[in-house]
């Protein structure tokens, strides 16, 4: 099943899909990495985290910078954001993972804000507001953009489900549940919460540097944004179902098809929000466990409808 | 085995144990017993390493157990059954019990021991793949305490073991402590239920808010005058 989804993916391009189509295409892929990234974290380990931003900027930075500072290909970025997104998460952990629940969701939403004001002073790292301009783009054409998203989409997908299916992935679980009696059992909770919270950032850095690359234009507002990162990230998981192999894949793929029809439609402007506070109280009414966690009941209450 | 010296702990400012100091020696199964809010369950919580003394020092098998790691003291032998059962309840039964043999000799007797706690409650076996979130409150009981053996403690915490259970599943719980104190296992054991406890204690500790007001042998405690009218409502 997964290899024909694969496959299926892989043909896509061949399709003649429109540049438009594409494009969406692209979004949805890179919205399924940071939603399985902050999956790991928050839906596995049980670290809700409001701040992924964080990381997704930090990587976009790395590409950015490593093509404005030092003149090499933003490409770079993507593998070298991994060394970088991982230090900052190990000592961004060291502060937040202390503390547990609202107080853990604070302080990462804290941390997302802070890197977003730090990005607009360092006015001489990062071009502040003004933000990093690729002067020219790798490729017209978007399928090589497509390819390697899908390729690091593909190493996210295999790499999460291999870590929940581990001894790692109990571990996770249970700190969720209960971190005293995980401690109690023998788990040192500190570490795996580190552990998580580190490959959660460095996946979700890997899509920033990414994002960098494709879109061509970083600046602090775009990669280290509240709403349009961090909080999409947790309505994309939400939406598609916590704690499920397909869940930020599906959530991935709603949330962008959903953007851009409300953009579409004229005089709604940022209204989306809107939108997407509604969407987001009726799945936590009616599907609690998202699209593919209550799939089953979801099937119930469709049938319900056409009897 | 275990000995507790003076040791103070706080909730930020407001300090709930003072001055505490109880011994549990090898083979007896001790109680410590007291009124809602005393500081027992904060007690075994800082024996455990979940919480940490202010003053004073904690030895386990003469180790200085009170700065190490919460998540070490299982490996040395020491093993809590937490309050309100706290089992993983998205795990099924199984699942429960080999959270509590993660490491070590534990994990290598993991299948021997599961058989043995079995062996204690039927039950359990027969819901082994059952999640532990909705087995009844008496079987939650059951796969807390199994899910304690499965570290091959040497010594075993309950913290209020009886919470909830009708009084023969009661009678069963200290039944099951008789039996495991029998293998070998030496047992610390923080109960409302008094009557039982210090019937089933070898030594008890008497717990009045955050101090030590009284110790003895568990029948001697039984027939004292300030537990009876105190404690047993007679
Ligand atoms: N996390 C906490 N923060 C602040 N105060 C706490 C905390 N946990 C317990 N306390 C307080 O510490 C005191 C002792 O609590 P503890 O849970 O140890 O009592 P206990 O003897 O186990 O009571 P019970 O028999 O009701 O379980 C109580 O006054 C309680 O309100
Ligand atoms: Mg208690």
């Amino acid at each position: 099943m997964p290899f024909v989804i694969l496959a299926i993916l892989a043909a896509l391009p061949l399709t003649g899909l429109s540049s438009y189509a594409m494009h969406l295409v692209i979004l949805v892929v890179m919205w399924s990495v940071v939603g399985m990234a902050w999956n790991l974290l928050g839906g596995y380990c049980g670290q809700v985290s409001f701040g992924h931003a964080a990381y997704f900027g930090v990587g976009a930075y790395t590409a950015g910078i490593l093509y404005t500072k030092m003149a090499i290909s933003p490409w770079w970025g993507v593998p070298l954001s991994i060394p970088v997104v991982a230090l900052f998460s190990f000592f961004l952990g060291y502060i937040v993972l202390r503390l547990r629940g609202p107080f853990f969701a604070l302080a990462t939403l804290a941390s997302g804000e802070v890197m977003r004001v730090t990005a607009e002073n360092l006015v001489d790292f990062t071009g502040g507001t003004l933000g990093i301009m690729i002067q020219e783009r790798t490729w017209v054409e978007k399928t090589w953009y497509y390819y390697i998203i899908l390729l690091v989409a593909t190493v996210t997908f295999v790499l999460v489900k291999k870590l929940a299916e581990s001894k790692l992935g109990y571990y996770f679980v249970a700190i969720r549940e209960d971190q005293d009696a995980a401690e109690s059992m023998g788990i040192n909770t500190t570490l795996y919460k580190t552990l998580a919270l580190c490959i959660s950032g460095c996946l979700t850095g890997a899509a920033g540097a990414f994002y960098m690359n494709y879109m061509g234009y970083i600046d602090p507002n775009v990669v280290f944004a509240l709403h349009d990162i961090s909080i999409i990230t947790i309505m994309i998981v939400m939406v598609g179902g916590v704690a499920t192999y397909w869940g930020p894949v599906v959530g991935a793929v709603i949330m962008v098809l959903l953007a851009e029809w409300i953009r579409s439609i004229p005089g709604l402007g940022t209204a989306h929000y809107t939108f997407f506070g509604i969407l987001l109280i009726i799945i936590i009414i009616f599907l609690p466990n998202g699209i593919v966690g209550d799939f089953p009941k979801l099937k119930r209450l469709l049938k319900l409808q056409k009897a | 085995m275990l000995e507790i010296r003076g040791i103070d702990v706080s909730y930020g400012d407001t300090q709930v144990i003072r001055d505490l100091s109880l011994e549990v020696r090898k083979g007896e199964v001790v109680a410590l017993i007291g009124a809602n809010g005393a500081g027992k369950s904060t007690t075994l919580k800082t024996i455990s390493g979940l919480l940490r003394a202010r003053k004073g020092e904690i030895l386990f098998e003469g180790t200085p157990v009170h700065k190490a790691e919460a998540y070490k003291l299982i490996g040395m032998g020491l093993s809590l059954c937490p309050e309100a059962r706290r089992l993983f309840v998205e795990m099924t039964v199984d699942e429960n019990l080999d959270m509590g043999s993660l490491k070590g000799e534990a994990k290598r007797q993991r299948q021997r021991t599961k058989e043995a706690v079995f062996g204690l409650f039927p039950r359990l076996k027969e819901r082994r793949r059952q999640i532990a979130g909705t087995l009844s409150g008496g079987e939650q009981q059951m796969a807390a305490i199994g899910r304690g053996l499965m570290s091959l403690p040497k010594l075993l915490m309950f913290d209020e073991p009886s919470l909830g259970l009708a009084p023969i599943l009661v009678r069963e719980i200290f039944d099951i402590i008789k039996k495991i104190r029998e293998d070998g296992t030496t047992v610390l054991i923080v109960e409302q239920n008094v009557k039982q406890s210090l019937a089933a204690a070898d030594r008890a500790y008497v717990l009045e808010t955050g101090r030590l007001v009284m110790q003895g042998t568990g029948e001697a405690l039984l027939s004292n005058e300030h537990v009876r009218t105190a404690y047993l409502g007679v």
